[in-house]
């Protein structure tokens, strides 16, 4: 299968960087999976699970909270504000980042930015749900 | 000539003092190791926005519709500046080079006739400054309860310009700061950050982009982003190289005391020396008058 080129970068480090063979993303307007040949694409994402696939059968799971897709010829770039690995989570820090959304639901009086807000804790009630925490 | 006694607490100061500056001086290598990792491990992301803001701007031509974070109000009339430094001092040049660029930029500005408006974030900067800018300085950014730098302080500081640049209270914003070159290298930069400067990329400009959703959407949501992310970088850069200065500020305090102990020892010596001789020569010129 053929593979291409995805860097997972969030504001404090790198998370990943290599090749893969897919790439499913959590866009604001649903999700998509990036395989290689992708048309140039640049979207931005809301708060979900970004799920790598470098061998098959092998899924790796990070938890982005929003950021930037940009996909053209060198391959797939993600630039998310926050990014935490599956293997790093914990029923804390899930606990936490629900906290965030929550106050962020409640500081703000925009409707875009109240929907935003409410569907990133749903998503995050999810993630918590599928890990069973 | 002082006596045997006061050079010897002068000594046991210098010491006393001496101890002190090598301690700051390995405090500030283990936190500058912890600094410059996080600076390096910046850089790809503020990188990559950069790039990805240059392929998407490459595409726009600036017309009314263009946000105002990307093509400016239209004028220049008030300048806003933005000085980080840091939030403590004994650290050599550090501050005070931040600051005369600075100030060197608000005074060109300020002879042109523009109106200078300043956030100090840090409070060496703002000691510097409040001298001749007391009246321009608007806001003081205190981040010394901040013990790990985080992103959350570079989206404060964004989210503090942004109010301000939509409130209409300036025109362009330049955010100075000290880019980590080495440990012995610092250079005081000053980089405009609105409207933001795009560098142009040669790359990918003929491929068509689907945009998911609307083009200006993302541009407009990128453009504040990009502005955070700046910051943040800047604030990084700015503590790698506060722990730089300081520890090569505190390694020749360290060998200076070094130098002033061993100084001071030889006058003690000589003193000492000279005393012993002086007593000898007065019992042995009282027994020879005997």
């Amino acid at each position: 299968m053929a593979t291409f080129n995805f860097e997972l970068v969030s504001p404090e480090r790198v998370l990943f960087s290599g090749d893969v063979d897919a790439v499913v993303l959590p866009a604001t307007e649903g999700d998509m999976t990036v395989l290689a040949g992708h048309a140039p694409t640049m979207t931005a994402l809301k708060t979900g699970f970004l799920v790598i696939t470098s061998n098959p059968g092998n899924g790796r799971r990070i938890l982005v909270r929003g950021g930037f897709a940009d996909i053209n010829q060198n391959g797939l770039t993600v630039l998310a504000e926050r990014a935490l690995p599956a293997e790093e989570l914990t029923q804390e820090t899930l606990d936490h980042e629900i906290l965030q959304a929550e106050m962020a639901y409640d500081a703000t009086n925009d409707p875009a930015a109240k929907h935003a807000a409410e569907s990133a804790v749903a998503q995050l009630r999810e993630a918590k749900a599928a890990l069973n925490f | 000539m002082p006596s045997l006694k006061d050079l010897r607490n002068r000594i046991a100061s210098v010491k006393a003092t001496q101890k002190i500056t090598k301690a700051m001086q390995m405090v500030a290598a283990a936190k500058l190791r912890r600094a410059q990792t996080a600076a390096e491990a910046a850089r790809p992301y503020a990188e990559r926005m950069s790039s990805v803001l240059g392929n998407l701007a490459s595409g726009i031509v600036v017309g009314p519709e263009t946000p105002r974070l990307l093509a400016g109000t239209g004028s220049d009339r008030v300048h806003l500046l933005i000085v980080c430094t840091a939030e403590r001092g004994l650290c050599g040049a550090f501050n005070s080079s931040i600051a005369r660029l600075a100030r060197d930029h608000a005074n060109r500005l300020m002879a042109e006739g523009k109106t200078v408006k300043i956030i100090c974030v840090g409070k060496k900067g703002y000691d510097i400054l409040r001298r001749q800018f007391a009246q321009q300085i608007i806001e003081l950014i205190d981040l010394r309860s901040v013990r790990q730098l985080g992103f959350e302080q570079g989206d404060m500081i964004a989210q503090k310009v942004l109010a301000r640049f939509e409130a209409g209270e300036f025109d362009v914003a330049t955010l100075f700061y000290s880019r980590f070159r080495s440990v012995i290298a610092q250079i005081p930069t000053a980089q405009q950050i609105i409207p933001a400067q795009i560098e142009a990329s040669g790359t990918s400009s003929d491929a068509v982009y689907d945009y998911e959703p609307e083009e200006g959407e993302i541009l407009a949501t990128l453009l504040p982003r990009n502005l955070t992310v700046q910051i943040f970088r800047a604030l990084l850069e700015n503590a790698a190289s506060e722990q730089g200065a300081r520890m090569s500020a505190m390694d020749s305090a360290t060998r200076n005391a070094g130098e002033m102990i061993k100084k001071q020892t030889m006058t003690y010596n000589r003193s000492r020396q000279a005393m012993i001789t002086k007593e000898l020569i007065e019992i042995i010129s009282g027994a020879e008058a005997l």
